[in-house]
């Protein structure tokens, strides 16, 4: 592998891990807070990336797509977890899976409905429609570089208000203990709501970043829902720290994986570092339960 | 005067298990009211009702005047109920100071206030070094809850609950797992606390329970079957015979 070569594959293992972050968080403080599975996550990345297409082909912006998109998302994950997941929140997880699966397929005929089978077109915007010319003659597009920007941006956002603002304090503690929580007055329940409001903003994020670097269809949140899954296990559940950096492990190690390893064993790759990972620390990198 | 905490006719099971059966008790302003009985009395249980984690099959709860049997959790704990927990429960991950912190702000209107620095805000780690020196725990506050011993686990607990500037203080089982020197420690404070807080506590160390309560109610099978002073409960031949007689 020619040094370019390396760089170029480290940086998408970097946005891959960055996209996965943007995902995993949300997936990682819903399990964490209120024990609840949500394979509808996925969902969300897509309904993003669709409201996204649809601001695009209305206004021609991209950059307005953008803060509509990730707003429209929040706002139909709120609904839906006003709506049908607060009532799983006490179920077996089995449940959890069946309900969240059945949105899914629920998610996925709405969007056919609305948008058609075809894949809807999402351009990057033209200012970031070239390349950049990094060290060691590198080209690099500059739209993968601006979701690197933006993705080390809202993690290190995430990072500051779970670690130093009140509301962080009581997500982390939500996380660490529930029933404690509540007996000392924070209202698990809000602080819920708004978590899985901001964790479904995100995932339309990563959708609509996505977007124009993939395809814009129907189905495009399960691939990147099991590799979140995978990063919320190994990163340890409820935690952002453990997300963060599983998700750049996973990112990088599923690209160069798929690069370096014949395919068969590429594509499963990640799978053995989360068996091995597992096998070392059970309870993923940095556990939150005690 | 009124009842602090009025419970009525309170009820509660577990499938075909009575855990609580036509319990009726309250706690008078600034009184000390202790709660023993044999393990599976319900003494637990009674708790986690009155402090919201479990609800009543049947009953009322009423604290200050209003009824409370249907709050949550988190609006007792605003209207001025704390709870110790039987288990340890502070954060393990949290520093002292911190997990006081977080017991501190509950006591906040709530407002818009999410995104306030939370860590070093002087209107929580004011209260909550305050709360950490009335349990002669100040010295300890930066340190990460799990490196705290089990007696000092125990008192940064208490001192959570103080934090919240309680009405009313829950204290279930404060010197369980306790050896005698920590105990004797937790009742020293605990009687410090005493003229301050009305409190309701479940214990198990006799010593502790006579020298500290005003009154004491005794719990078997889910029912209140005496309450009186220490010295009337020490001399009732039914508790003799229920629960003391059983310690020989």
């Amino acid at each position: 592998m020619t040094f370019s070569l390396f760089i170029e594959q480290l940086l998408n293992g970097v946005q891959l891990g960055v996209m996965l972050f943007l995902m995993a968080a949300g997936l990682t403080l819903v399990f964490g807070i209120m024990n609840l599975i949500n394979l509808a996550h996925g969902s969300l990345y897509m309904a993003g990336a669709f409201f996204a297409a649809t601001v695009f082909q209305i206004s021609g912006s991209f950059l307005l797509a953008v803060p509509i998109a990730v707003a429209l998302t929040a706002l139909v994950g709120g609904v839906v977890e006003r709506a049908v997941l607060r009532q799983f929140y006490a179920r077996s997880h089995l449940d959890q899976v069946l309900v969240t699966f059945g949105l899914i397929l629920v998610f996925n005929d709405a969007v056919r409905l609305i948008w058609g089978v075809v894949p809807v077109p999402l351009a990057p915007p033209e200012a970031l429609a070239g390349s950049v010319h990094l060290f060691g003659g590198v080209d690099y597009p500059a739209f993968r570089l601006a979701i690197l920007g933006v993705g080390a941006l809202v993690a290190l956002g995430l990072y500051f208000v779970v670690s130093h603002t009140r509301i962080g304090m009581w997500i982390r503690a939500g996380a660490s203990n529930r029933p404690m929580a509540s007996a000392l007055g924070v209202d698990v329940e809000l602080v819920f709501s708004l978590v899985f409001s901001a964790g479904a903003g995100l995932a339309g994020l990563a959708g609509l970043m996505a977007g124009p670097i993939t395809a814009v269809q129907v189905g495009m949140g399960e691939p990147i829902l099991i590799l979140a899954l995978v990063v919320t296990v190994i990163g340890g559940i409820g935690s952002i720290r453990g997300a963060f950096v599983a998700a750049l492990m996973i990112g990088v190690g599923d690209t160069f994986g798929r690069v370096l390893l014949p395919p068969a064993l590429g594509s499963m790759a990640i799978f053995m570092l989360m068996a091995a990972i597992l096998a070392w620390r059970p309870k993923g990198l940095f556990p939150v339960h005690g | 005067m009124p009842s602090l905490l009025a419970v009525s006719e309170l009820n509660k099971r577990f499938g075909g298990l009575v855990a609580t059966s036509n319990l009726s008790l309250d706690v008078q302003p600034g009184e000390t009211h202790a709660l023993i009985g044999p393990n599976g009395a319900g003494k637990t249980t009674l708790i986690a009702q009155l402090q919201g984690e479990l609800r009543p099959d049947s009953g009322a709860i009423s604290f200050n005047g209003a009824d409370i049997t249907h709050e949550p959790p988190h609006r007792r704990a605003r209207l001025g109920i704390a709870r110790s927990f039987q288990i340890t429960s502070v954060f393990p991950e949290f520093t002292a100071l911190a997990n006081v912190a977080l017991a501190a702000q509950a006591r906040e209107p709530h407002g818009f206030r999410f995104w306030k620095e939370a860590a070093n805000d002087p209107a929580l780690t004011a209260p909550a070094l305050d709360a950490l020196k009335t349990i002669g725990l100040d010295n300890r506050a930066s340190v990460i809850a799990q490196d705290l011993s089990h007696g000092e686990r125990r008192q940064l607990e208490l001192a959570m609950a103080l934090a919240m500037k309680p009405k009313l203080l829950l204290l279930d089982e404060p010197m369980a797992g306790m050896g005698r020197q920590d105990g004797q420690r937790m009742t020293r404070i605990l009687a410090n606390l005493k003229s301050s807080y009305a409190i309701l506590i479940v214990e198990h160390d006799m010593d502790a329970v006579f020298a500290l309560a005003d009154r004491v109610s005794v719990l078997v099978a889910g029912a209140v079957i005496a309450s009186g002073t220490a010295d009337t409960i020490r001399a009732d031949p039914l508790v003799k015979a229920a629960y003391l007689g059983h310690r020989g």
